[in-house]
């Protein structure tokens, strides 16, 4: 064995070698893909050209595709001559002087690690998300509250700089390892100048103008935060409705009549008229008008109007149901075209050819048949297989191109065949029965009617999907009318619906009719 | 071509004496081989070795300058096979692979090395996938040194140290006959800093002149009685002389205070680790030197009783900082002091957990603990009554999402599990093993798809349980990589010989791409060293697979549902293969990306494919995320009163794969999503034509607009 004699170690101090505050404990965590490997070289590199002992390490390994990656540096001054200091090969919580995280979930995973604490972490983290696979793939709302996440940072971190780095990379034509490194110049926590930064992103090589232009901004950002100002609860100014006169006239006259509804209600009832009123015509949105006054005559304000403003949103959606002349009509519409083109950084020297994807099922085709034709060759298998025979295939439609976009422009102007479908006939029915089910609830349990009609929500996507969504739909309005005597029956409905919204097959929703089972 | 390049790194291979080199573990290591004159080097990709097999393949000529030869083995008991020329030959030879997975593959061979005994130097770089970051069920390598009797090292993680243990690796295999293991752990390789250079050696014999002058020893061979005389040899003269190499060139080291009433017993690789606790104990300075006698094992076996107990003289406790379990450094030392008749108290496993890595936390709390009662006044007082008033912290584990690796955007393997995920809904749920590789992110959300891997190549014979069929057919998924690692001999002939009724489908990204791209047997590539372009379909016909599909573009979801319903339905008996083929999207973009940009530049025509969703369209129901996961297709919040779900989404990162619309397609989804091909250099007929029909759109677009209500929006 090799004998290391202890140099100068005085047995008797017990106190912390002083120049080990000298340390600088740097660590990163990262999405893979998004560069944490280049700007740990980067500050790798800047350390050593600043006359700094440096040490980096990373577990990105080759399975962390898209996965959460962590890398760490460590730096001390090193005078000429002196040995290289021990640096540890990890993080340890409550040990770390810098945390950057290229992520707003990663910079919540740092603070579970407890790589940020109050005594010493500088906290520089990106506002944006890239949403988990567990997030995004509930059938409703699973994505994961950013400002918990920012609460807490606000606590556990000596100090925070927050900015969406990613957004301000590509903005400047970059990429999020160029900003945050912009961040950690700007924040002041190395003790190194801005030049000396630069320098490091000049040896790196690639893509070199858009990584200091980056730098630059998320420099300005970090070194000079702004007081972040609330967002005033930006109520988007309605654009304006324009059209030739004789639509106008009406159209001011059903505006007049949504302005005379309460406040709360009015506020969902305006947007819920331009839906209906731009999915088929005027007529129509007088008579969501109508039925939202159905609603209004059972309602008061002692409850706040909660009722109608909630069927004065769900009312709407359920009314610009989605079937094949409004997708044509959406596709076609010029306003579509320039938004893909400004989207796709499509310049006036390109070309663009726009592909569409359907996939009509023989459903889709009856739902145009006029309502008792359509009820007719529904019930008959023959007609059925025969239609899926002839229909039911993908077709991948070029709307840049004339055939697809007449054939397109055409559908999508059958608003005055509308009325005659079998599909709006059986949205009617449907629109109907929903209502009728939940306004018998009023007078006996106000709040059970309110959820009810929220119920609607359910309903969305197409075809499969679309099924699914009405099956859930009847589950629920079905359990709920089971124990529709309760008291608390408006809290089961809620958490009814809430159930059925989270995956797809309706595991969470037999769960919860299991229970309810159990007492109803 | 691997993912990662080192071509420009390669060059600071060639500096010699006098200079000084930094860079990654990795490279390191690669220096060393060349300046202990290595003979030939070989070895299979994986984390975390994989950068030092893509370093390896682009020094190949420098090696060739040397006279080394390199060889890309075809898995690790093939790299280990290779040693073998190191029994009879004095040439020192180096492969390299991950443990525990790679070293089972590799046992076979390491065991027969281990018995013949080596003349030359015989060097096992072990990439040790423990702790975070890991991709492998966590073990240790340290159990085949134990078993089959060759050396280990492990080195304190710096890069003069590692460096140094690459030499002193080569000098104990050859002073003591015995092949030994390098073990270095996953932070190790990839940690960065310098060493001094000495110049690169020529092997004394190259491989090539040995084959001039051949040799062998029936001695040498594992039969009977010969094998008997291996064992002896083993006790009575390896290990012996190897046990005397260790002690006297002092290749284990101790530092700090020679009398203390405690020490610390450490494997190399935890010195660091060790050190920091010491330092934030106030126990140890920046550079390391320790108030704690510490006695650190370079050489995790064989274990030296007299070298220990000397450590042990005058102390009351000692604490053995061994990492992993069983414990069997702890077990062996305990076993020392027995045989010795210490009073010694000897702590480990305990204060310091069984399982998982020894964080910095872990280590922290297991030496402050064991100081605390081995030796309290040690510690300063806050430490020893900690009084802290720390602050609440919320808590955020229900609220942060887990984020484990997945498939890349465009990652051609996507749109096959999305058709298995379709062909089950008819079918109805199946039996499926899956292999090592990419594939195996399939069995996590949204696929969900296979439920069991059995090792790299085994995954159809993973199902051999149900090769005689029932109601539903097995079926098994199994990568490239796997297939000529393993697959052929051990899952394939295992299906045809049984007369498998099972499916088998085989993942051909053209490159073995979870380990970082390289080339393999069927790879797509012109490589000048290697031999590629053999096609899966040619083995399968080799072996007397009949019934195999070979499909050319995975991301046709319709067509892999229906290969996938003929495979499972087929009254054709025997094994049913399907060869799903799309070149690995990371390395595609990598390669054409460069190719294409310059392409715009030089005013060629090029298309530019992305998907969008038309969120006007979308109803926010993400059935078509349950088919993807692609971390270009995501969530967005609309400004919109009336909507409550967020809608789908594709960002700037689509490289237009086609996943999306095959799969809206397939599953009947919905009419949300679209295709852009932005024509970059038309031509002039192309763009006139298109100025064409854009005004007749127009025209007929403004004609009806004039005659309806516009209330703005984003349609």
């Amino acid at each position: 064995m090799t004998l290391h004699e202890t140099i100068g170690a005085e047995t008797e101090s017990r106190q912390a070698d002083p120049r080990l505050s000298g340390i600088i404990k740097l660590a990163i965590l990262a999405v893979g893909g998004q560069g944490g490997g280049v700007l740990t070289g980067w500050i790798e590199d800047l350390a050593r050209a600043q006359g700094y002992a440096a040490q980096a390490t990373s577990v990105a390994g080759v399975s962390q595709r898209t996965g959460a990656t962590v890398y760490y540096v460590e730096m001390a001054p090193q005078k000429p001559g002196e040995p290289v200091p021990v640096f540890s090969l990890m993080p340890a919580p409550g040990d770390v002087d810098i945390m950057i995280t290229a992520e707003m979930m990663e910079a919540g995973r740092s603070i579970i690690r407890g790589f940020v604490t109050p005594d010493r972490t500088v906290l520089i983290t990106s506002t944006h998300r890239a949403l988990a696979v567990s997030e995004k793939m509930v059938p409703g709302d699973g994505i994961a509250s950013s400002d918990e996440v920012m609460a807490a940072a606000e606590i556990a971190a000596r100090r925070v700089i927050a900015a969406d780095f990613d957004a301000l990379a590509i903005r400047n034509g970059s990429v999020i390892s160029a900003s945050l490194f912009g961040a950690l110049a700007g924040a002041g926590v190395l003790p190194f100048p801005r030049e000396a930064f630069e320098a490091a992103i000049r040896s790196g090589g690639k893509g070199i103008d858009g990584s200091l232009r980056a730098f630059a901004a998320a420099y300005e950002v970090a070194a000079n935060p702004t007081p972040e100002v609330a967002p005033v609860a930006a109520v988007k100014p309605e654009s304006k409705v324009q059209g030739p006169a004789r639509l106008m006239a009406e159209w001011d006259r059903l505006a007049a009549r949504v302005a005379a509804l309460p406040a709360p209600v009015a506020e969902l009832a305006l947007p819920g008229l331009r839906k209906v009123v731009d999915f088929q015509d005027l007529r129509y949105g007088a008579e969501y008008l109508d039925r939202l006054g159905t609603v209004l005559s059972r309602d008061d304000a002692a409850h706040g109007w909660v009722l109608s403003r909630e069927a004065a949103k769900y009312i709407a959606n359920a009314l610009a149901y989605d079937d094949i002349i409004r997708v044509a009509d959406l596709k076609t519409r010029a306003r579509r075209f320039d938004r893909i083109r400004a989207e796709m950084r499509v310049k006036d020297a390109n070309v663009l050819h726009l592909t569409e994807f359907f996939h009509p099922r023989a459903e889709e085709i009856v739902g145009m048949f006029p309502a008792r034709l359509g009820a007719k060759v529904v019930a008959d298998p023959k007609w059925m297989a025969r239609l899926t025979r002839w229909f039911d295939k993908g077709r991948r439609l070029r709307t840049d191109s004339l055939p697809a976009f007449v054939t397109l422009h055409i559908l999508g102007g059958m608003k005055g065949w509308r009325r005659r479908t079998l599909r709006h006939a059986q949205e009617q029915a449907h629109l109907t029965h929903w209502l009728d089910t939940a306004l018998a609830q009023t007078t006996r349990n106000y709040d059970l009617a309110v959820e009810l009609i929220r119920c609607r929500r359910l309903i969305k996507g197409y075809s499969d999907t679309h099924v699914r969504g009405y099956a859930k739909f009847d589950r629920v309005l079905a359990a709920t009318a089971r124990i529709a005597h309760r008291e608390d029956a408006a809290d089961w409905c809620r958490r009814l619906r809430e159930a059925a919204l989270l995956d797809e097959e309706g595991k969470a929703l037999d769960g919860a009719i299991r229970t309810i089972d159990s007492f109803a | 071509m691997a993912e990662r390049s080192f071509k420009a790194e390669v060059e600071h291979l060639r500096k010699g004496a006098g200079d000084t080199f930094t860079g990654e573990g990795i490279l390191a290591i690669t220096k060393a081989l060349l300046e202990n004159g290595v003979g030939y080097v070989g070895g299979y990709q994986g984390a975390p070795i994989s950068h030092l097999m893509d370093v390896l393949a682009d020094a190949e000529d420098l090696m060739a300058e040397l006279g080394i030869r390199f060889e890309a083995n075809a898995n690790e008991a093939a790299a280990a096979a290779m040693l073998a020329a190191s029994v009879h030959y004095p040439i020192r030879g180096a492969v390299t692979f991950k443990g525990s997975v790679g070293v089972n593959v590799a046992s076979d061979a390491l065991a027969n090395l281990a018995s013949s005994g080596v003349n030359g130097g015989a060097l096992i770089i072990v990439g040790e996938d423990y702790g975070e970051g890991s991709s492998i069920m966590q073990e240790r390598s340290h159990a085949f040194a134990m078993k089959s009797q060759f050396w280990l090292l492990d080195p304190r993680p710096n890069l003069p140290c590692i460096t140094q243990a690459v030499k002193d690796s080569f000098e104990l295999s050859e002073a003591s006959n015995t092949p030994v293991m390098l073990m270095v752990r996953i932070r190790s390789c990839h940690v960065t800093g310098s060493f001094q250079t000495r110049d690169n050696q020529r092997p004394k014999l190259s491989v090539k002149d040995a084959l001039s002058n051949p040799q062998s020893d029936f001695a040498r061979v594992v039969l009977p009685p010969m094998s008997f005389a291996h064992e002896q040899d083993k006790i009575k003269n390896r290990w012996p002389a190897a046990e005397k190499f260790i002690r006297e060139r002092q290749l284990n080291e101790v530092f700090g205070p020679k009398t203390a009433p405690v020490g610390l017993v450490l494997q190399g690789g935890m010195y660091n680790g060790v050190i920091r606790a010491l330092q934030r104990l106030g126990l140890a300075d920046i550079w390391g030197n320790s108030q704690v006698p510490l006695y650190v094992l370079n050489v995790t076996y064989p274990l030296l009783s007299s070298e220990f107990l000397e450590f042990c003289e005058g102390k009351d406790q000692v604490l053995v900082i061994e990492e992993g379990q069983p414990e069997f450094i702890e077990q062996q030392l305990s076993t020392f002091l027995y045989r010795a008749g210490s009073s010694v108290k000897l702590r480990g496993k305990g204060i310091l957990p069984m399982a998982g890595e020894y964080t910095g936390q872990v280590m922290l709390d297991g030496i402050a603990a064991f100081l605390k009662e081995a030796a309290p006044h040690m510690l300063p007082a806050l430490i020893r009554a900690p009084n802290e008033d720390k602050p609440q912290i919320p808590d955020l584990t229900k609220t942060v999402p887990i984020r484990p690796p997945g498939f890349c955007t465009g990652c051609p393997e996507r749109p096959i599990f999305a058709a298995i995920k379709l062909v089950q809904k008819e079918t109805g749920r199946l039996q499926i093993s899956a292999d090592i590789g990419c594939h195996l992110f399939g069995s996590l959300p949204p696929f969900e798809i296979g439920g069991a891997t059995m090792g790299y190549g085994l995954g159809p014979a993973a199902n051999a349980a149900f090769d005689g069929g029932g109601e539903r057919r097995p079926l098994s998924i199994i990568g490239d990589g796997g297939f000529w690692h393993n697959g052929l001999s051990s899952s394939f002939t295992n299906m045809a010989f049984n007369k498998s009724d099972g499916v088998a489908v085989i993942v051909d990204n053209y490159y073995s791409a979870a380990t970082g791209g390289q080339d393999i047997m069927s790879s797509r590539a012109d490589n000048p060293t290697k031999a590629t372009k053999h096609p899966i379909t040619k083995a399968l016909k080799g072996i007397g697979i009949e019934w195999v599909r070979q499909v050319d573009r995975t991301y046709d979801v319709g067509k892999m549902r229906d290969v996938l319903r003929e495979a499972l339905t087929t009254d054709t008996p025997g094994p049913k293969v399907i060869v799903a083929s799309s070149e690995c999207m990371l390395n595609k973009q990598r390669r054409e990306k460069p190719l294409a940009q310059q392409a715009i530049k030089e005013g060629r025509r090029v298309e530019a494919p992305r998907f969008g969703v038309d969120e006007d369209v979308c109803t926010g129901d993400h059935a078509c995320i349950r088919l993807s996961g692609c971390p270009s297709l995501s969530l967005k919040k609309l400004d919109d009163p009336l909507r409550d779900d967020p809608v789908a989404s594709i960002d700037q990162s689509c490289v237009g794969c086609g996943n999306c619309g095959e799969v809206a397609d397939a599953a009947v989804l919905c009419p949300s999503f679209y295709r852009a091909d932005v024509v970059h250099n038309p031509s002039k007929w192309e763009a006139k034509m298109a100025a064409f029909r854009t005004k007749v759109i127009g025209w007929l677009q403004s004609r009806r607009a004039a005659r309806r209500l516009d209330f703005g929006g984003t349609a």
